[in-house]
Order: C-alpha cells, then structure tokens, then sequence
C-alpha cells in the first residue's frame, strides 16, 4: 500500500510549506485532488492573487494544466463542476486539468466554501481566469503561427487554423512559464450554445478512491514524529478547571498531560493510548455557567430582550389590511436546535514550530481560519500555512476548527506534530449548533378568500458584525483572547413569504444570543423560516377553501417558481383538492400529501417539493413514502453533482424535519450520540424523483441548501392531510405526532 | 504480538490486546479506509469483515479477533480492480463526501453474502445498522441492487 506518511528530511526542507502526500492508489483515482498525489510544493512562490490569472492556473510543458481553487470540495462534487468550468473556458479537456484546492500558500482567496456559493461564484472566477488565459493563449498562438485570432480554434489546448495547417500548444506557448495576465473580469465567456464540458455529467474523481479505502481524509493524514492528541472538555459548560491529577493516567505509556488554564488536552505516541488516557484523567472542574432550562426555550426566546428591530420587507401596508376587518388567522412555529452532526468527528493536524505553522484542516476557509490560527498562536499570518484535507461532511461549521485550534495549542506545548480526533461526544455535544428558531405569522383574508394582508415576525439570535471566526473553544478555554460574538450565517431570509400578497410586513427582533453556541448549518435558518411560511400558507389555503397548489400559484408571478409548482404537480399527479380529505378514525395507516415551495433566499435557486406520507396511527411515526422535487438552479454545470446535491438536501431534510433535536440539561448537551440525537437510517429513505430545470444561458445558482428548505413544510402539510392534525414545532417526532393524534 | 490474517496477509502487531482493532487497521497497519465514526457501535463506519460477518471494529478488541481472517475495504478491491460492489457505487456515483462509504461497503458485502437478490426492502434492513448523513441513501440502494444484479446471485 501507498506510504501515507512523508519523510521527515522532505518536511523540514521546505521549512513548514509541507509536501503532502497521502496514501492514494495510482492512476486517475486521485488525479482531481493534487494536494493528495502530487507534490504540490513545487508551486511554491507562485501568487495566490484573486486578480491574477496565476493565481489560478498553471499551464504546463507536458500539457497538463493544474486549477488553484479557493473553493474546496465539501464532498460536494464541486472537484469535478470546477474542473469542467475551467476546461469549458480554456478549450482543454477535463481529464488534464488537477486541482489544488484550499492551500493558504497556494491558492487564491476567494472566500469561504459556503452559503451553496462554490460553483455559483467561485466557479465563476475560475471561468473568468480561464477565458482571460485562452483569449491571451489565441493571441500568442495567431503571433506564433501568422494567422489572424478569427482564424484559430482551440481543441485540447492545441490553437489551428479551423480549415486545417500548422498548429501549436498550450504547453508550447507556456510551458510551466507564468501568465502575467490580469483577470478581465469583462472576458467574453463562452457562449453557452457551444459548451462542450459544462452541463455534461463529469465523474467525481474522488469517487475511486473513496470506495476502496484510498481516498485521503484529514482523518488519515499523519507526518513523521506526530502523537496523537485529545482534549477534555469540562462536564458542564463554561467550567473551569480546578485541578488535574496526572497520576490517575501515570500506568498509560508515554502520556503528556497539557494544561493552558482551562484547556486540558493528552497526548501519545498510540491513538488508543491517548484516547484512554483523555477518559481515565481526573480533573476536577467548576459547576459551570448553567444553562436555562430546555422546556422553556422558546419562552425563554419571546421574553427575551430585543437588541434590535430590522424591517426585512415591506409591501402594501399589511398594518392597514389587518385594520380593516374580515377573517384573521395567526399561529406560531418552532424550529429546534440541530447539529451538524458530522459522520467522522472532527480532526486536524498541526505542526506548530517556534517561527511558523502548518495546519491540516477540514476547514471550509482555509485564508480566514490561517489569521484565526496566526492570532492563535501569535505568529503573523505569513508564516502559518493552512491546508484543506477533506472532512467528513459538515454541512456548515462544524468542529473541524476547533479540532485545529485543539491540535495547534497542543502541538505548540509539546513541541511535536499533534493530530487530534474528536469523540462521537465531543462532536456532538461541542459542535455549534444553528439556533433554535420562533416564528409568529399572521394574516388576514377577505370575504373572497383572498390573502389581504400577511405579517410575520421571528426572534434570531442577532449576529455580530464583522466577527472574523466563531468564537472556538481552545483559545477560550486557554484564556487566549478572541473576538467575542455570535454568527449563524443568513438566518432570517425567508421569513418574507414568496408570494405576491398585496399587503405584507416581515420583521426580525434581533435578540442577544440563544443557549448553545451557534454557527451556520446547511441553509441557515431558512430550514426553520419555509417551514413557517409553508406550513402557514397551506394553513391559509385551509381558510380560504383552495387547493394549496393552486393557492400557491394564485400568488406567483415569477414563471420559473411556476414552473416548478406546475412540474411537481404534474409528476405527483396532485388533483386539486380544496380541503383536507375526510380522516379514517379507525384507519391505523393514514396517508396524505403535502406541498411546499420556496425561492431561495428570493433571488436564488427555485425549488417545489411534494410528499407523500404514511403514519402511523400506534407509534406516531410518519414514513415518508414519496418525495418529488423541482428544481431551477438556473445554469446546471454537472447534473450528476447537482442531482446528487438535491438528494443530500432533500433526505438530510427529512432527517432533520421528523428526528432532529440539540438536547441540554442544565449544565452540558445531552444530545451526545446517535441514539439521543437520531438521524434519517436506511430504512427512513423513501425513492426520491427529481426534475432539473435546466437554464444554459442564466448564471448558475446554488444547489447544495436550497432544496432542504421546503422539506419541512411539504411533511407537515402531509401530516395535516394525513391526519387533520397541524405540528408547529419540529421535529415531528413519533411521541409528538402520537401525542396530537390522541388529544 | 498478535497475528492477524489480513485481506490475504499474515500480519504480526505489537498492541496492548485491549487496542480496538479499528486502531491496529489504520495506525499499525495503515489501512486507513476503515474510520472512526462513534466508538460505540452504532454508525458503522469502522464496520469490517471477520469471518465473513460485519463486525463494527470500533469496539472490539484485537485480542478478541487473534488469528481471525478479516476483510477491509482495501482487500475488497482497488481503482484499478474494484469488486462489483464498488464498481456499483462508481457507477451510481453514490458517494458524497465518502466518510461512510467504506462501512456500508462491507456491511452491504455482507448482506449480500446471505441473501444474494434482496428486495430493496429487505436491503434498507439489513443497512438499518449504518449511517449516512450526506443522504446518499437512495444511490446507496440503487448501487447495492446493481452489484447484486451483476454479481448474479440467487
């Protein structure tokens, strides 16, 4: 098998701009991911400027050509959309493009791997970068061979006349040698009519190596001389540690004990060793900061103290519609707290050395987290190096940065490379969590049925602005000062419905904070809003008499949502229907469908989403039987990818819709494992049909959290016509769906 | 030291035979394509072949297995010879970012071993054991039925 490891004369060599080479089979399985086959510290020295075309590409003497990408690969598939992006404007083909992805000294900035924007906008600098490089390349080509652009043609990064003559390469014109070109961020793209790789499914090349054990997480990831390290949180949040009795570890071989004030952390040259010796220390610890108590949280959340009122939307005056009489409805919604709730706990690798750093991360902004890392250790941000290994999925930020302040504070005290792997505890009872989430909506309907006036209001957890990384948990516990504050990313669009109500008002009471830490999780807080506005609008239709279908569309200019509305429908074959169906009462399987739309952020991606439930009467379980989506996300680069985001989007919705619950006592998360904290399993998955809208000529828009978003309503509007009874608090869990049957 | 037959090998490690085999795969023999999921047998992603049986390897000591015959998903096949199962997930491209993938691998490997044609009712079953959070589900089953087909079993 491969050697994982590097040699430590290699390391020190290149002075912490570390070759890295992990264990992957030959051949193409790990062409896309150069960071995991080639030496990449050859690129050393190159720039990792945005605005220059070397920033982000390298044309070689052997006619290969390697892509810097800021936007790294979250399992995504984006290492294949990104490559074809390139190959597309460039004219060569995918298979000699490599990428290297997320390396501070390597790559470009271009902002964090989030927000669904990775091909969106990252995949657009990369086409822009390599449209200025081909149209630079056709003018260097028309020069060397004596013919006019408008003559030439590229095919595989060969530039020919089109009837046929001499012609001459990429690799001959460049040839390792730099660009020097600046990006036109005005270079024509390719016309859309003439795209050869762009639309086309592109293999994921990590796909190999993923399913024979060859493929490179951070996870596997070691150098020479690292231990293994683990760190001990205290049994209640925010505790303080009073004392640690070394003794109770001294029978486990080669353990180190660290302690920075309160950050308590083992280390060993044996994984097991270390993982032993991080449950067998003693310590003694303070009760705590205590937490309020979990019944009371949404409470807790209206009582609170609002720190700021923002007007997310206005239309009409929806204060004067609800004056003038006729029929009124309200209700208020709850969106629970949730994990990220990562398959592999969070892991990292640092070799901190008196003068520098290098940190393996699955951190979604590698640029950012290197000045986070850089004020963490007080070195300057020069001569820390971050680089992207993948993680296990985190949809968001979930511990992968924290482990990495773990292994850097660690590594720094023992003067040795550390990697650090959180425990299935740590992970999920330390993780940040998304907020939890209260909405209240009202509207006001005429004597024709028609939506006069709608006003919803949500209470979020308000954001600090301009707070460079949530706050982690080594450098507050080592008392290594941090900016102080809270983010969870957009949580508050949506909350404005996407449909044209004459009157309308949507605001936000912006509170202080909510329980639990807080960062961004997949589709930040618009999980909890749509499941607000969907389920409220199928209760509108309810009022109204109308088919919540053509409710919807009654309400919707925009054709692309139509579109959308009119496939799902068309596919389910939904007849209307304007009320609920009557309720078997001794029925003890009792089906029902439901239907939910959202329009992303409402200038992104559109999305319908139709289900088909089954509860059952004795348990309260709803099994969902059917799930149809359509989805316009505008230009698809790879419907494969695309196709396989909208799955993970559309089960991870599920999951988190009927089962998903941040637990806590008084003191800590108890929510710790897979079986206080469940996730959809095999047997939950019902078949899922998808429908791509497909848009060649519209930019591309995001596809990895739009399509969670209707999920919640689409299952609690089929609960409702499954049963007559309407859920507005997530999860729709058994004991909760059993506890509205039986009353 | 503690013999093991590996995908095919004889192997000797010097552990502490408390070690939980997940361990002695990815440090003492580098096999690194079996992950910690949990630690506590309930994920399956440290999910490996002894004897044929998916074992979650996560919680089992290496003493207990001692001159066992056990399968990872590097003995089960490579890029270049992959078994029909994960030609199945390549084909389906039923992976995300792959964390699980090797322990629904073998657990499907297993399922398959006893019941060569299942329903797909049958197969979410027999895969009630491990997670995926990325929700590749529906390919995973897809690329089960495929492998079956082709592995022409029943």
């Amino acid at each position: 098998m491969a050697d994982t490891r590097m040699t430590r004369r290699a390391f020190l060599k290149t002075g912490g701009a570390v070759v890295v080479g992990l264990g992957l089979g030959p051949g193409r399985a790990g062409r896309a991911a150069a960071q995991t086959t080639a030496a990449a510290d050859r690129f050393l020295g190159k720039t990792v400027a945005a605005d220059a075309v070397d920033g982000f590409l390298a044309i070689h003497a052997d006619g290969t050509v390697t892509l810097f990408s800021g936007k790294v690969d979250l399992g995504t598939g984006a290492r294949a959309a990104l490559r074809q992006m390139a190959a597309e404007e460039l004219e060569v083909s995918i298979d000699r493009i490599t990428m290297i992805e997320g390396d501070t000294a390597l790559t470009p900035d271009q902002g964090a791997t989030a927000g669904s924007a990775g091909v969106a906008r990252g995949g657009m600098q990369i086409r822009r970068a390599a449209a200025t490089a081909r149209r630079a390349l056709l003018e260097r080509a028309a020069q060397r061979l004596g013919r006019p652009v408008s003559d030439l043609e590229v095919n595989d990064g060969v530039v020919g006349p089109k009837g046929g003559g001499p012609t001459v390469s990429y690799a001959e014109l460049v040839g390792d040698q730099r660009l020097n070109l600046t990006v036109d961020e005005k270079a024509p793209l390719k016309d859309p009519a003439k795209f050869r790789v762009i639309g086309k499914a592109a293999r994921r090349t990590d796909v190999p190596g993923k399913v024979t054990g060859q493929h490179g997480f951070v996870h596997d990831f070691s150098v020479p001389g690292m231990l293994h390290g683990r760190t001990i949180r205290p049994p209640a949040i925010g505790g303080t540690l009073l004392g640690v009795a070394e003794s109770s570890v001294a029978g486990i071989p080669g353990v180190r004990v660290v302690r920075i004030g309160d950050f308590l952390g083992v280390c060993a040259e044996r994984e097991w060793d270390a993982v032993r010796a991080a449950r067998q220390l003693t310590a003694t610890w303070s009760p705590g900061k205590g937490l309020p108590d979990q019944a009371q949280l949404y409470a807790d959340i209206r009582a609170a103290a609002v720190v700021r009122e923002e007007t997310l939307a206005t239309r009409g005056d929806a204060a004067a519609a609800f004056a003038a009489g006729g029929r009124t409805l309200a209700a208020a919604y709850q969106w629970p707290i949730q994990s990220h709730a990562s398959m592999g706990p969070s892991c990292a690798v640092a070799d901190v050395r008196p003068d520098r750093a290098t940190i393996w991360t699955g951190s979604q902004a590698t640029h950012r987290f290197r000045i986070t890392l850089a004020r963490l250790l007080g070195l300057p941000p020069e001569r820390v190096r971050a680089i992207y290994l993948d993680g296990s999925g985190c949809y968001g930020m979930n511990g992968h940065d924290d482990a990495a302040a773990d292994a850097a504070l660690l590594s720094r005290a023992v003067g040795r490379p550390v990697r650090v792997q959180w425990s299935r505890e740590d992970e999920h009872g330390w993780d940040p969590k998304s907020p939890p989430h209260l909405l209240q909506v009202r509207a006001a309907v005429n004597e024709r049925g028609e939506v006069v006036g709608w006003h919803s209001e949500a209470w979020l957890p308000a954001p600090t602005q301009g707070l460079p990384n949530i706050p982690l948990l080594a450098p507050d516990a080592a008392g290594i000062p941090q900016p102080a504050g809270n983010s969870a990313g957009l949580i508050h669009q949506n909350v404005d419905p996407p449909y044209q109500f004459p009157n309308m008002r949507a605001e936000i009471h912006w509170i202080r904070d909510t329980p639990l830490r807080t960062s961004n999780l997949r589709a930040p807080g618009k999980v909890a809003n749509s499941f607000a506005v969907e389920s409220f609008t199928d209760e509108l239709a309810g009022l109204a008499s109308a088919d919540p279908v053509e409710f919807r569309l009654h309400y919707i200019k925009d054709p692309r949502g139509i579109e959308v509305i009119r496939r799902v429908a068309a596919r389910m074959g939904w007849t209307p229907r304007p009320r609920p169906q009557a309720v078997d009462p001794k029925a003890p399987a009792l089906g029902g469908r439901g239907f939910a739309y959202v329009h992303y952020k409402h200038n992104e991606t559109y999305v319908a989403v139709g289900a088909e439930v089954e509860v059952d009467r004795q348990s309260g379980r709803i099994r969902v039987t059917r799930l149809v989506c359509a989805q316009d996300c505008g230009l698809v680069v790879n419907p494969d990818s695309v196709r396989g985001q909208v799955e993970g989007c559309l089960l991870q919705g599920i999951s988190r819709t009927l089962f998903e619950e941040v637990t806590f006592d008084r003191s800590r998360v108890t929510s710790v494992d897979w079986s206080s904290y469940p996730v959809l399993t095999f047997p939950d998955t019902p078949h899922l049909e998808i429908e791509l809208v497909d848009r060649p000529s519209d930019p591309p828009m995001g596809t990895g959290e739009a399509a969670s978003t209707p999920v919640p309503g689409a299952l609690a509007n089929a609960l409702f016509d499954a049963t007559g009874v309407r859920l507005r608090t997530a999860p729709l869990h058994p004991a909760r769906v059993k506890a509205a049957l039986g009353s | 030291m503690i013999r093991l037959v590996v995908n095919g090998q004889a192997r000797e490690v010097a552990a502490d035979p408390e070690t939980p085999l997940l361990y002695v795969l990815r440090n003492d023999l580098g096999l690194t394509g079996t992950k910690f999921g949990c630690g506590l047998g309930q994920c399956g992603s440290c999910t490996v072949l002894v004897g044929g049986q998916a074992v979650r390897s996560c919680m089992l000591p290496v003493q207990a297995v001692a001159g066992q015959t056990m399968t990872t998903i590097e003995g089960l096949g490579s890029p270049e010879r992959p078994h029909p199962l994960q030609a199945a997930f390549i084909a389906e491209q039923a992976v995300q970012c792959g964390y699980c993938t090797p322990g629904i691998i073998l657990a499907a490997k297993a399922a398959l071993d006893q019941t060569p044609r299942p329903t797909e009712a049958e197969l979410k079953r027999a895969l009630d054991g491990v997670l995926c959070r990325c929700g590749t589900h529906d390919r995973v089953i897809r690329a089960v039925m495929r492998a079956a087909a082709t592995m022409g079993g029943g």
